[in-house]
This record gives C-alpha cells, sequence and structure tokens, in this order.
C-alpha cells in the first residue's frame, strides 16, 4: 500500500502501534477537511515489535504539542515546507494539562461541580505521572 | 496571601515557627487574648465535625476574634445549588479567613482560589486534613520533644484515613523515622503514599496485620477509627469496622514511654480502660489542637 508524500504538512512518527486513532481523535484531527492519512502497523526498526503508527496531515495546522506531550513523548513531529523535512526537537511531558482527561474519582470536587477545569499535574517525570491537582487521584 | 490546603505547603522551619507558637501561647494565653481584636473566622462546614470547628472557634475567640459561619451544608446556599467558588468569593467579602471543610476532595484548593482571603482546608474528604497534622506534630514535640529519631506505628484504616496520610506526609521529612503500618488487607495504606512519600524518602517501613507483635518497637501508636461515611458498601465497614481494639492488655508489651495517639472521635477502637494509662495523649491531643490553630491562625493572618 501507498501513501503519497506530502508537500506542505505534518507527519507524527513513531506512534506506539495501535494508539493512531486513539492520538487522531485526542487531537481533533476528525475536524480537519483535509486529507488525513492514519496508517496502523506501519514497520519499524526502531519501535518494540517491529511497529508503529503515524498520522500524516496534508496541511500546515497548529497542533496542541501538550497533547502529543501527554499522550507520547517518544512520538516524533515533522513538519513539512515545500516538500523539505524539518523534525521538531523532542516534545517534553507537559508540566500541566487542562481539560484534556477528567478526574474518575467520585469524591472529586470536579464530580459535582462541573464548571470546574480539569487539571493535573506531572508529579512524577521518571513514570509519567499525571494527578489531579484537587483530589491527588492517578490519571488513568 | 497564605493558604493551607496540603500541610507540605509548610516548610519544616514553619512547623517549628507554629509549634513553637503554640507553646508560648500555652505558657503566656495572656499575650495573645488580643491578637485578632476585629477579625472574622468564617467556619464553613459542609460536613459534620465537632473538634474541628468547635477548636477553630474557640482559637479565635482566645485571639480575641469573632467566628460566623456554618457547620452543615443544609444550612448553607450550596443547598441550593451554589458553587463552591461562588460561596467563597461573597464569604470573602465579609470574613478575613476560612476555615472550610467539605465532602468532596480539593474543595479547599477550589475556595483558596477564589475567597481573595486565606483559606485554611479543615478536611476535604479522605484527602486532606492538615490541621489535625499540625495538632498531631504539637503533640509529638511536647511529648517526645523530638520529631527525628521515631518508631510511629500507624494501626486501623490507613486506606480512607486522611490524618495518617498527611502525617506520614509530614513526618517523611525528618530524619531516621520508621513507619510501621498495621490494618487489615483491606484497608492497607494507598500504594501511591508508599511509592511517592515513604520511598521515594528512603524511610525504613513495615506493613503488618498484627499490631501486639510490633507493639514493643514504637515510640508512637497512632490509632485510627475506621470511618462509616468513607463506605460505598455497609457490608464493608461492618466487616472491618472492629479490626483492631486497642486494650490495656495488648498495651502490656509496649515502652513505658509510648505515646498512644487518636485524632477523635474514637467508637470502640480504644478501650476506655487505656484512658487512665498515662501513655493515653489523645486527649491532651484534641487539647493541643486549638493552641496550634491560633498559632497558624495568627501566621496566615499575618499578625505580629
Amino acid at each position: 500500500m501507498t501513501i503519497s508524500p506530502i508537500e506542505n504538512g505534518i507527519v507524527l512518527d513513531h506512534i506506539t502501534a495501535g494508539k493512531g486513532m486513539e492520538l487522531y481523535k485526542a487531537l481533533g484531527l476528525s475536524e480537519l477537511d483535509c486529507l488525513v492519512a492514519v496508517i496502523n502497523n506501519a514497520y519499524s526498526r526502531k519501535m518494540p515489535g517491529g511497529k508503529k503508527d503515524i498520522i500524516k496531515i496534508d496541511a500546515e495546522i497548529e497542533l496542541n504539542l501538550d497533547i502529543i506531550g501527554y499522550f507520547d513523548p517518544g512520538i516524533t513531529v515533522n513538519v513539512i515546507k515545500n516538500g523539505v523535512n524539518t523534525k521538531l526537537p523532542k516534545i517534553d511531558a507537559p508540566k500541566e494539562i487542562r481539560d484534556l482527561i477528567k478526574c474518575k474519582n467520585p469524591r472529586c470536587i470536579t464530580s459535582v461541580e462541573q464548571e470546574l477545569p480539569h487539571v493535573f499535574k506531572l508529579t512524577d517525570s521518571e513514570n509519567m505521572v499525571y494527578r489531579c491537582i484537587y483530589c491527588e487521584t492517578k490519571a488513568k | 496571601m497564605r493558604n493551607l490546603i496540603d500541610i507540605l505547603d509548610l516548610t519544616t522551619t514553619e512547623i517549628d515557627e507554629l509549634v513553637s507558637v503554640a507553646n508560648d501561647i500555652i505558657d503566656n494565653p495572656q499575650n495573645y487574648a488580643h491578637k485578632c481584636q476585629g477579625k472574622k473566622l468564617a467556619t464553613l462546614f459542609f460536613e459534620p465535625s465537632t473538634r474541628t470547628r468547635l477548636s477553630f472557634e474557640a482559637a479565635m475567640y482566645e485571639l480575641g476574634g469573632n467566628v460566623l459561619g456554618f457547620s452543615e451544608a443544609q444550612s448553607s446556599s450550596s443547598a441550593k445549588g451554589e458553587s463552591v467558588a461562588d460561596t467563597v468569593k461573597v464569604v470573602g467579602y465579609y470574613a478575613d479567613i476560612i476555615a472550610m471543610r467539605h465532602p468532596k476532595e480539593g474543595a479547599p484548593l477550589v475556595a483558596s482560589m477564589h475567597a481573595g482571603i486565606p483559606v485554611i482546608n479543615a478536611g476535604d474528604g479522605g484527602h486532606n486534613h492538615p490541621t489535625q497534622t499540625l495538632t498531631d506534630l504539637l503533640t509529638i514535640n511536647r511529648e517526645k520533644g523530638r520529631f527525628n529519631n521515631l518508631t510511629v506505628g500507624f494501626c486501623g484504616d490507613l486506606k480512607f484515613g486522611r490524618t495518617v496520610h498527611s502525617l506520614i506526609g509530614a513526618l517523611s521529612r525528618y530524619e531516621n523515622v520508621k513507619f510501621v503500618l498495621v490494618s487489615p488487607n483491606e484497608l492497607t495504606l494507598p500504594e501511591y503514599i508508599i511509592q511517592e512519600v515513604i520511598e521515594k524518602n528512603n524511610i525504613e517501613f513495615v506493613q503488618t496485620t498484627n499490631l501486639e507483635e510490633v507493639m514493643p518497637e514504637l515510640d508512637i501508636l497512632y490509632m485510627t477509627r475506621v470511618q462509616r461515611e468513607r463506605f460505598f458498601n455497609e457490608q464493608d465497614y461492618i466487616r472491618l469496622k472492629d479490626s483492631y481494639i486497642l486494650t490495656p492488655e495488648k498495651l502490656e508489651n509496649a515502652k513505658k514511654d509510648m505515646c498512644i495517639l487518636h485524632p477523635l472521635p474514637r467508637v470502640n477502637e480504644i478501650a476506655v480502660a487505656v484512658d487512665n494509662d498515662s501513655r493515653a495523649k489523645y486527649f491532651e491531643q484534641a487539647k493541643n489542637g486549638k493552641y496550634i490553630r491560633m498559632a497558624l491562625i495568627l501566621k496566615l493572618l499575618e499578625v505580629e
């Protein structure tokens, strides 16, 4: 199967195999009206199991890098302009994420006050542990 | 402007200062009788409490200040569906400092973001109870004279016991502290506290279900109640509530100067006969709660 190269756009590479669609949804890419390709189980020498997912976006758009950093800081972001590929520096896991995930603790204040933002802080960068700022419950 | 939401909001130096002021208040109460004249404490208790609310109120009165507030959610506008943010925004216009208890975890943090005046967390669900921890620390200081070189046993509900979580966090910052964690298997200390607090600080600890076996080691025994209000399932509560009952017989092998603490209220986990033992310090501990809260109010109101 062949997917044609992009002239101007973004390629998200080295996504853990099977996670491509999840990231597609988290980034809200279904809202775009340009061509977007999600490639599952592409061959990879680097990735565990020899497989990876790739997302190709055929347009220059603003991506929320915090979402990518939270999802998996190992993902490579390539920006392509006039056929020239520029690899962005490694994305760090964001220190804080806001309204990206919801706290699942039924005892948390966010479970009863719908207007509150759901904010999680990175408490253990080695193990990528995020905790709700209100109740300290670990993000799943 | 400072708040107290989590005990770790305070440095160990600040804790030493608070303990020192509290000790001075105990020795010289007359010097503090007018320190908060003209100031008002709002006690916003969305969940019932006896000791904590009354000790906050007594603390403010003994500093010469006044108190306003409510003692249950039904008598506040939250019963009409008002948010915590809106409630405290308004209270911020009427009072100088807030002490807040709420059944939902994180509610006092939300309050501190909107009140415009200092907020003290007086207990948020099973999460934190920093002024109880200050009370515990003042009692340990008065009974043992130190926070380091202690073997501290925690017994009972270590899963939902917020006072246990906060005290472990506070004591983990001192040298040569050892924790002995005694609980039924269903109520063990949450894994994240073991990993992110105890192990991270290289604190020695043991987990056991047998209190008598570890009793001789302990410098402090911190008993807790299995709290009905923390269970979604009544059957689990009934099954676990009598797991540990401290009796004079069980204390036979304890050190002569061991100190028995309990955040109170007690139900039946400490037999009344233990109250006469010189090592029983839980009523002393409740008394200390007023003095440390006086010191805290002074600090947060920046009263010299």
